[in-house]
């Protein structure tokens, strides 16, 4: 399988900031690639760095095989592009600036354009002052989702957006997965990159601590449950993979491996549930864990 | 009162963001009429001498056109006519801060991160204007203190006020021109077109000679001048103009307590829901952002050399009374010679306005980037120099259209009241044409900037302020002549009426030439963002 975006051990540092330490990312044609991080793990910068806007200090980026820095311009006209803070002209409507972008990539598809404005429910007449956060955003992505581009780069598209919208979002990407197209999204929400990606790159303070797809990642995620119980939690908290285990009444809070998630519900189950809530673990809680563990290995 | 509430908060805030920039250019303002003043003390050292110097000034309506009318021969009186020039740049100086703690914070979405605490609706627009009132005041006493010095009397006080009300005064203007649009840029232009038009008017006034002019009473530089420091002082002017801006500054108070958030006097229209043809390219781009501020500053030469250069060859009234005033004018030269002079003195000062448009354009290149705009343009197939090329070409041909105004319809208005419209009209057009690589050159040093070191930009302003100087108060300040050399400016031949030289233009050019590329070259070897 070809590889769109090939990077290694890609450096860059503003100042005594270290953006980028040693990262790298391999992203291959037709995959929706998750690149995940919390907030200032550089996600942003390797996104610049091979748009050739910011120019690597140590390692390699390719893009489609070419250069990204010398080869911009040509390397361009195969991608489309959302910035994370989308940023419009204060006097031109969102309807000009969708036209404009496509002119300057070098064309787009009117049709789609149409229908991807009436399905994003974006008014584009109003003027770049007036929009909100989530419509500024919505003009970048009609404009990259219009566009025929083998490459759609997205910088934490759906955070200004609403969950209809952010579901109308998902819809858009599913389709373009269909359609052959190769998408690199960065996120720092793991729900998105799991009904979305096919593999995610997860990276921390300018470097990829893991890579590969969801299920492989599975070892690393840890799911919260609470529970009401009819019975006493006899035994529960001494199964494998159960965490933090909180008794209150008949109550019982805990954290659980993904992995032995099935084994754990079917004990909970023969305790007898009354009502049961879980929480998919949050980014940033995965991190913590795996730092930890990384730490304690150490 | 509730409605002030945070005010305090929002004024430290702003001599925070402030505390360098401000203390710099207000000090160096108020203490040159100082400076000023000790100069023309060493050029004169004789009454008598300083008194003959005044009557051949005021002799030459273009003079008194451009500066104002000098309303007693002493030295005082001069040094505060001559210090002029000073005051204006002091209230754009004092109106700009303005804008920029207000309307230019709400446009950023600022405003709205402090209105959600506690602070008053009106409270960031009365700590600007507090701001704007405390900084004029502290000019006038400076500028006091620094005169008093050399021309003892209460006409250093009365020259203070003078000095502090145009500066609170223009400083409210801002403070009402931030509650009525919805861009801080629209802003600006209000208080530029303000400054301007009471030049004008004052200017207008002034050039027939006549110390009572309607034009200039009703201009508000005009009125404060009339103030007469050093000349019998009419200190009630000071009161009456300082009513007037507290007037502003209420009205505005008012507005900004009643209006939305981020909302302005006209509600905003829809526009075209698809781009038009012209909107396909970088250059279309740069050109829909630019071409309003282009068109304004069109008008704004038409207008100003329209007025001015009709202006040029009107005799005062007072040669007509004192013949001993009409000999002193003939000396000089007769009308031809002072008006000549006039159109000098006219394109010099448009010159360095056109090069603030340059600058303008160039820094907005930095502005679409530091926005955050530039990026997903150039994440297009548009490379970085075919997009700077767009802003280039506004940054230095956007003056040559702006000489070619001045020269034109300065040239029909000076040839037409002086009844030689074929005649002038050449003339006057390769004058303003003339001086033109200097104001490249001064572009280009920001093109450079831009291309080099991208966070500097702003520091051409700084460059044309120190230009502007340099070509209106170096000579009475009596600099070295390396000094004055360092100003392109000095390097453009007099024109019309003194000795036409290429080789400054020549080597004028090609300097803007190598720092341009210079710009370029930088720019596509840097990061962007």
């Amino acid at each position: 399988m070809e590889n769109i975006i090939e990077a290694s051990g890609l450096r860059k540092s503003f100042g005594p900031t270290q953006a980028l330490d040693g990262l790298d990312l391999v992203v291959r044609r037709g995959e929706v690639h998750g690149f995940l991080g919390p907030n200032g793990a550089g996600k942003s910068t390797t996104i610049r760095v091979l748009l050739g806007l910011l120019k690597a200090d140590g390692g390699s980026a390719t893009l489609f095989g070419g250069d990204p820095w010398k080869d911009a311009v040509t390397l361009h006209k195969r991608l489309a592009y959302v910035p994370g803070d989308v940023t419009l002209w204060p006097s031109l409507t969102g309807g000009e600036v969708i036209d404009l972008l496509a002119r300057l990539r070098g064309g787009g598809d009117k049709g789609k354009r149409d229908e991807l404005i009436q399905r994003f429910e974006l008014d584009p007449r109003k003027k770049g002052r007036t929009y909100s956060k989530g419509n500024r955003q919505k003009v970048a992505l009609v404009a990259a989702l219009a566009s025929d581009a083998e490459l759609l780069i997205l910088d934490e598209p759906t955070s200004g957006l609403d969950p209809l919208m952010e579901s109308v979002f998902q819809d858009c990407i599913n389709a373009e997965r269909q359609n052959g197209r190769t998408v690199l999204l960065s996120s720092h929400i793991l729900a998105e990159a799991e009904a979305l990606c096919d593999r995610v790159s997860i990276i921390r303070a300018g470097k990829t601590v893991e890579t590969g797809t969801l299920a492989e990642l599975r070892h690393l995620t840890r799911t919260s449950i609470s529970a009401d119980l009819a019975s006493p939690p006899d035994g529960l908290a001494t199964m494998p993979g159960v965490h933090d285990f909180v008794v209150e009444g008949s109550r019982v809070k805990f954290q659980v491996d993904t992995a032995v998630l099935d084994e754990t519900l079917r004990h909970l189950a023969s305790l007898g549930v009354r009502g049961l809530t879980s929480q998919p673990p949050t980014l940033e809680e995965l991190f913590l864990r795996h730092y930890q563990s990384e730490g304690a290995q150490s | 009162m509730t409605a002030l509430a945070g005010t305090g908060q929002l004024l430290r805030l702003a001599l925070r963001r402030d505390r360098f920039i401000l203390p710099l250019w207000a000090i160096l303002l108020a203490l040159f009429p100082a400076s000023v003043a000790g100069s023309f003390k060493a050029l004169y050292p004789d009454p008598v001498e300083l008194a003959k110097f005044a009557k051949s000034m005021i002799a030459s309506p273009s003079i008194t056109g451009f500066y104002g009318p000098i309303f007693a021969p002493n030295l005082g009186s001069l040094s505060a006519w001559r210090s002029g020039i000073l005051v204006i740049i002091a209230a754009l100086a004092v109106s700009l801060t303005v804008i920029r703690h207000t309307r230019n914070e709400e446009e950023q979405g600022r405003r709205e991160l402090l209105g959600a605490t506690v602070v008053g609706r009106p409270a960031q627009l009365v700590a600007a204007l507090l701001l704007a009132f405390g900084t004029s005041a502290v000019i006038g006493v400076l500028a006091a203190l620094g005169l008093a010095s050399a021309a003892p009397g209460a006409g250093a006080w009365a020259f203070g006020l003078e000095y502090a009300v145009i500066c609170a005064f223009f400083g409210a203007v801002a403070g009402l021109a931030a509650q009525l649009t919805q861009s801080a840029r629209t802003a600006r232009w209000i208080v530029g077109a303000a400054l301007g038009g009471s030049f004008l008017l004052r200017a207008a006034g002034d050039a027939n000679g006549d110390e009572n002019s309607v034009l200039s009473w009703i201009s508000p530089i005009g009125f404060a001048q009339r103030i007469r420091p050093y000349a019998g002082e009419r200190w009630w002017i000071g009161g009456v103009l300082l009513l007037i801006a507290v007037a502003f500054g209420l009205w505005a108070y008012k507005l900004a307590g009643s209006r939305d958030i981020d909302a302005g006097l006209v509600a905003p229209r829809p526009g075209p829901p698809r781009a038009g043809r012209s909107l396909s390219s970088p250059l279309g781009l740069a050109w829909r952002l630019q071409r309003g501020g282009l068109i304004g500053w069109l008008i704004g030469f038409a207008v100003i050399s329209g007025v001015l250069g009709s202006a040029a060859t009107t005799a005062s009234d007072a040669l007509k009374d004192s013949p001993e005033l009409a000999e002193m004018f003939q000396r000089l030269g007769g009308a031809t010679a002072l008006g000549d002079l006039f159109m000098v003195t006219l394109i010099s000062i448009t010159a360095i306005a056109a090069a603030a448009q340059g600058i303008q354009a160039a820094v907005r290149a930095r502005t679409e980037e530091t926005t955050g705009r530039l990026e997903p343009i150039l994440a297009t197939a548009v490379g970085r120099t075919r997009w700077n090329a767009g802003y280039v070409l506004f940054a230095l041909g956007g003056p040559v259209l702006s000489m070619l105004v001045v020269g034109l319809v300065g040239g029909l208005s000076y040839g037409g009241s002086s009844g030689d419209v074929s005649g002038q009209l050449p003339r006057i057009l390769g004058a303003a044409l003339v001086s033109l690589p200097a104001i490249w050159l001064t572009v280009a040093i920001v093109l450079a900037l831009f291309g080099l070191a991208p966070r500097l930009v702003a520091a051409g302003w700084v460059l044309l302020a120190a230009f502007l100087l340099l070509g209106q108060l170096g000579a009475v300040l009596q600099l070295s002549q390396w000094a004055l050399d360092l100003s392109p400016f000095t390097h453009t031949p007099h024109l019309p009426g003194g000795a036409m030289t290429w080789t400054p233009l020549i080597w004028l050019s090609l300097l803007s030439v190598a720092l341009g590329a210079l710009g370029f070259a930088g720019f596509r070897r840097r990061d962007v963002g």
